[in-house]
C-alpha cells in the first residue's frame, strides 16, 4: 500500500477527533449566539477534510471536481432563494 | 498497471475507474439537494424560533450523539484504509477493514435507537403526546423534534444501506475478488463518507445549539 497515502490518512483522522473534541468543548463554554456558528464552522472544516483527503478530491479530476462543484452550486440556488425570502419578507 | 484489460464500452481501466467515481458523485449530488432541503427547512424554522431550538437542543443526549460521530470519523478512517486495500490488490485486507468499518455503522444505529427509545419514552415524538419542557416553547420544539427524528432517521436508512452495501463487497472478496474490486470498494467509500458528511453537519444542529 502507498505508506505516504495511508500516513496522511491517519492524520487526517486525527485532526477529525481532535476537531470534535474541540466543538464539544466549546458547547460547554457560554460564547452567546456566536457558539452555534463556530460549532458550524468547525463542522465545515471537518466535512472539507472528509472530502479533500477521503473522498480523494486532492487527486484532482477535473470532472470530480465538476460534480462536487455542481452540487454546491444546486444548494446554493435553493439556499439562497428561499433565505432571500426569509429575509425581505417584513 | 497497464496490463489490465477495462469492460466494454471502456477502452482503459483509468478511464473506466474514472467514470465509475464521476457517476457515485452525480449520485451525491441528488444526495446534497435531497437532503439540503431538509438542511434549508432546519435553518428556516430555526431563524424564526431561535429560543426554541436552545430548549430543544437542551434535551438532545449529547454523550452518546459526540461517541456516535467519533465511531463514524473512524469508521471513515477504516474505510479509506479499505480502499487502499483494494488498490493494492489485497482483498483479505481490505475486507477485515470494511468489517471494522461495517461494525462501527452497526454500533452506531444501536446508539441511535438507544437514543430514540429515551426521547420516545421522555415524550419528545411529536404528535398528540408530545410533552416538553417549558410549555411555552413546546409548538418550537415540536418542530425540532420533527427535524431531529426526520433527518436523523434519513441518515440512519442510508447507515443501513451502507452496512448492506459493505457487506456485499466482503462476500465479493471472499469470492476472489473479481476484476474491478477496487473500483467497486472506492464508489462505495465515496458514498460512505459522504453520509459521515452528512453527519459531521447534523451532529452541531441537533446536539450544540446549547449556548445562548
Amino acid at each position: 500500500m502507498d505508506e505516504h497515502r495511508v500516513r496522511t490518512l491517519y492524520r487526517v483522522a486525527a485532526a477529525l477527533l481532535a476537531l470534535l473534541a474541540l466543538t464539544v468543548g466549546l458547547s460547554y463554554l457560554d460564547l452567546g449566539s456566536a457558539g452555534f456558528a463556530i460549532a458550524l464552522a468547525v463542522a465545515a472544516v471537518k466535512a472539507m477534510l472528509v472530502g479533500w483527503f477521503f473522498m480523494e478530491l486532492e487527486e484532482g479530476v477535473p470532472a470530480v471536481w465538476f460534480m462536487a462543484g455542481a452540487a454546491l452550486v444546486w444548494l446554493g440556488l435553493l439556499v439562497s432563494g428561499t433565505l432571500a425570502d426569509l429575509f425581505t419578507r417584513l | 498497471m497497464s496490463a489490465e484489460a477495462a469492460d466494454s464500452p471502456f477502452t482503459d481501466p483509468v478511464q473506466q475507474r474514472e467514470a465509475a467515481r464521476i457517476g457515485m458523485w452525480a449520485f451525491l449530488g441528488t444526495e446534497v439537494m435531497f437532503f439540503g432541503a431538509l438542511f434549508l427547512t432546519y435553518f428556516y424554522d430555526r431563524h424564526l424560533y431561535p429560543d426554541g431550538w436552545v430548549a430543544a437542543s437542551k434535551h438532545t443526549d449529547l454523550l452518546l450523539g459526540s461517541l456516535n460521530t467519533g465511531l463514524l470519523l473512524v469508521s471513515s478512517l477504516t474505510m479509506a484504509l479499505a480502499v487502499e486495500a483494494a488498490k493494492a490488490r489485497r482483498p483479505d485486507a481490505a475486507a477485515k477493514r470494511l468489517l471494522a468499518t461495517m461494525g462501527m455503522g452497526a454500533v452506531f444505529l444501536v446508539f441511535k435507537g438507544l437514543e430514540y427509545a429515551e426521547h420516545i419514552r421522555d415524550g419528545l415524538w411529536p404528535g398528540e403526546s408530545f410533552h416538553f419542557e417549558p410549555a411555552s416553547l413546546s409548538r418550537p420544539g415540536e418542530l425540532f423534534y420533527y427535524l431531529y427524528f426526520t433527518m436523523t432517521g434519513l441518515h440512519a436508512l442510508h447507515m443501513l444501506a451502507g452496512v448492506v452495501w459493505l457487506s456485499a463487497l466482503v462476500i465479493a472478496s471472499r469470492r476472489g475478488a473479481a476484476r474491478g474490486f477496487d473500483t467497486h470498494v472506492e464508489v462505495a467509500g465515496l458514498y460512505w463518507h459522504f453520509i459521515d458528511v452528512v453527519w459531521i453537519f447534523l451532529f452541531p444542529m441537533f446536539y450544540l445549539v446549547r449556548g445562548h
